[in-house]
């Protein structure tokens, strides 16, 4: 118990300084507006991957629909602060409440399917939302929900980023995640050991809608829009390589992939002919040559460099 | 009242044309899952790709229809067996997840060199024929849509002789029951498989001539949708059901025809997507599917 303190402590110490460093360069002007944007992107495609790696890596339901949840808290958040003029801070909760309740109303009768069935009806679903929110003239429709303040800064993407990654780090530690890997790994077996696999299964997905729910909120007072057209099942695909990429049940992973793929995206962004080109021929070679993804479902340690590749998975 | 009747069978006609494309495709898509258990993201673009292939066939080999068609359907299925080939067939053995993402990055890949390739661009598909609309009583039709349908037809019953009298089609049978008695019986499973996509990726460019010939205009990215939503009738009549795909195709673009004519073209996506909710929910195995017990 100590150990893991310690551990956990550590890392904090770690985030603080990465923080005080990148605010001190976008502070400094050292980070231009371009990589501010991509930072920015980052932190919101991390906690993205983080929490769809809890759905889809933890306990293993195959679920593509998360940019609907990202687009509910979006508009919810946006409705919050433009139509109704309260805070941002309470438009950040609520998004995050509404987009978790919509997870829950949906999760419960889809996550009686498995496989390819549920990834194609979460596919679905998402794409029902987008249309919904299309045909609200109230929030702006096709055209989207336009003059939102940018009120999202790099502090808030960074530490709702942090306590993200800490909650569903946590979650995986305790006893409703190990339900979680159990039903991962086997659900006739863990439904026979007396866990209840609805409930957790339902459990987990909720809580990846609701943290998608709050990057959809973060993203929107950052772009100064929301848009229907930025929550397409492309997004979905795009978060859904991001983990895929890293590592199916691997936090790093999920963080490495969010990173790695937003910086190959803003590379890429001179050439956007070939952008898209490029990024699938990556994602085909990546699953020919290692399907399992970068670091399989292990966790990057210190320990995986110090051993000489022994842990590597 | 007589004229909501009359709206009616006029949204059916075109309901019927409409859903006949969606089957040529969904046969495509219920035909590779029965074989490899793979949700192939890649068809919709196939589709696309012939698409293409019969605009250049009419527009620069100045070909007419059948031809073109023809040509077309020979130029998907070639593209449909390689892409098996570099992408699927070596991932045979991988996590299923891992086989999916690859047929998404596949899509995405098709899509965008097809924009480098022929620019984003929409073209006007050519008029191969006359377009004459033809009076049955108070209902219209036009010659696409009789086009569209005979030709589906036509189509659909080659596939069922195909799969159901011949050699090869009893072997691809074969493959889908039990993949690995039918490599214990001799079957080639590899040349099943090839063949299969080509067949599947013939048929999905045969409706992708036929969108061309129908709404008059062709782009890269005009795959992605129909191909959701063929893959949503294959779900409906039950995935690896051949007469499934065919009745899922014509149900869901009746729906759809329904939807837009009497709600709103804009909840057409929605409709289909809802259906394929229900059918998940009350019967996952599809209408003609039948429900197989879990076994541990």
């Amino acid at each position: 118990m100590n150990r893991v303190r310690k551990f956990d402590l550590s890392v904090l110490a770690a985030s603080i300084a990465i923080f005080a460093a990148l605010q001190g360069m976008i502070f400094t002007g050292i980070i231009g507006p371009f990589w501010e944007l991509n930072i920015i992107l980052i932190c919101i495609n991390i906690i993205l991957a983080v929490s769809l790696n809890l759905i889809n890596g933890y306990t293993g339901q195959f679920s593509i629909g998360h940019a609907g949840f990202m687009a509910v808290g979006a508009y919810t958040s946006a409705v919050i602060t433009v139509k109704l003029g309260l805070p941002y801070e309470l438009g950040l909760v609520v998004a995050t409440i509404s987009a978790g309740f919509l997870g829950f109303l949906i999760g419960l009768p889809t996550l009686r399917l498995n496989g390819d069935y549920l990834a194609i009806a979460t596919l679905g679903l998402g794409e029902i939302i987008r249309i919904c929110i299309l045909n609200i003239d109230y929030v702006g429709g096709a055209s989207g929900l336009m003059g939102i303040p940018r009120l999202t800064t790099f502090a808030y993407v960074f530490w709702i980023m942090i306590g993200v990654i800490f909650f569903i780090k946590n979650f995986k530690n305790s006893a409703p995640g190990r339900c979680c890997l159990a039903i991962r790994e086997n659900e006739i077996a863990a439904d026979t050991m007396g866990i209840n696999t609805t409930k957790y299964k339902v459990l987990a997905f909720t809580l990846g809608a609701s943290f998608a729910g709050t990057a959809g909120a973060l993203f929107s007072h950052y772009f100064f829009l929301a848009h229907p057209a930025s929550f397409t099942f492309m997004r979905s695909f795009d978060i859904l390589t991001m983990v895929v990429l890293g590592g199916l049940g691997s936090m790093t992973g999920s963080i490495t992939g969010a990173i790695l793929l937003t910086f190959i995206s803003a590379f890429l962004s001179d050439f956007p002919e070939w952008r898209m080109i490029i990024y699938s021929v990556t994602m085909i070679i990546l699953m020919l040559y290692r399907p399992q993804g970068l670091f399989g479902n292990k966790e990057l340690s210190l320990k995986m460099f110090g051993l000489g590749g022994k842990g590597n998975g | 009242m007589d004229t909501l009747l009359q709206q009616f069978f006029q949204q059916l006609i075109n309901g019927i044309s409409l859903g006949s494309i969606y089957a040529l495709i969904a046969l495509g898509y219920t035909m590779i899952y029965g074989i490899i258990k793979l949700i192939n993201f890649a068809h919709g673009d196939i589709y696309m790709i012939g698409a293409y292939f019969g605009f250049f066939a009419t527009t620069q080999l100045g070909l007419g229809f059948i031809p073109a068609i023809i040509l077309s359907m020979a130029g998907a299925a070639i593209v449909g067996i390689i892409i098996e080939r570099v992408a699927y067939r070596p991932m045979r053995n991988a996590p299923r997840i891992a086989i999916l993402i690859t047929a998404i990055g596949v899509s995405f890949f098709l899509e965008y060199s097809m924009i480098l390739l022929v620019s984003p661009q929409p073209r006007t598909f050519p008029a191969v024929f006359t377009p004459t609309v033809y009076h049955f009583g108070p209902l219209v039709a036009n010659s696409q849509q009789l086009v569209i349908l005979i030709s589906a037809l036509i189509l659909m019953v080659a596939l069922s002789y195909i799969v159901n009298s011949t050699k090869a089609g009893k072997a691809m049978r074969a493959v889908s029951f039990d993949a690995d008695a039918a490599r214990l019986m001799g079957i080639n499973i590899d040349r099943v498989i090839s063949m299969t996509f080509a067949l599947g990726s013939a048929l999905a460019a045969a409706g992708g001539v036929l969108v061309g010939v129908y709404y008059n205009s062709i782009d890269p990215l005009m795959g992605m949708m129909p191909g959701l939503k063929a893959f949503v009738a294959a779900v409906l009549g039950g995935i690896g059901i051949i007469p499934g795909a065919m009745m899922g195709g014509i149900i869901l673009g009746v729906v759809e025809a329904m939807v837009s004519g009497f709600l709103s073209s804009t909840f057409r996506d929605a409709a289909a997507f809802g259906i394929l909710i229900l059918i998940l929910l009350y019967k996952p195995a599809g209408l003609l599917g039948k429900n197989v017990r879990e076994k541990v």
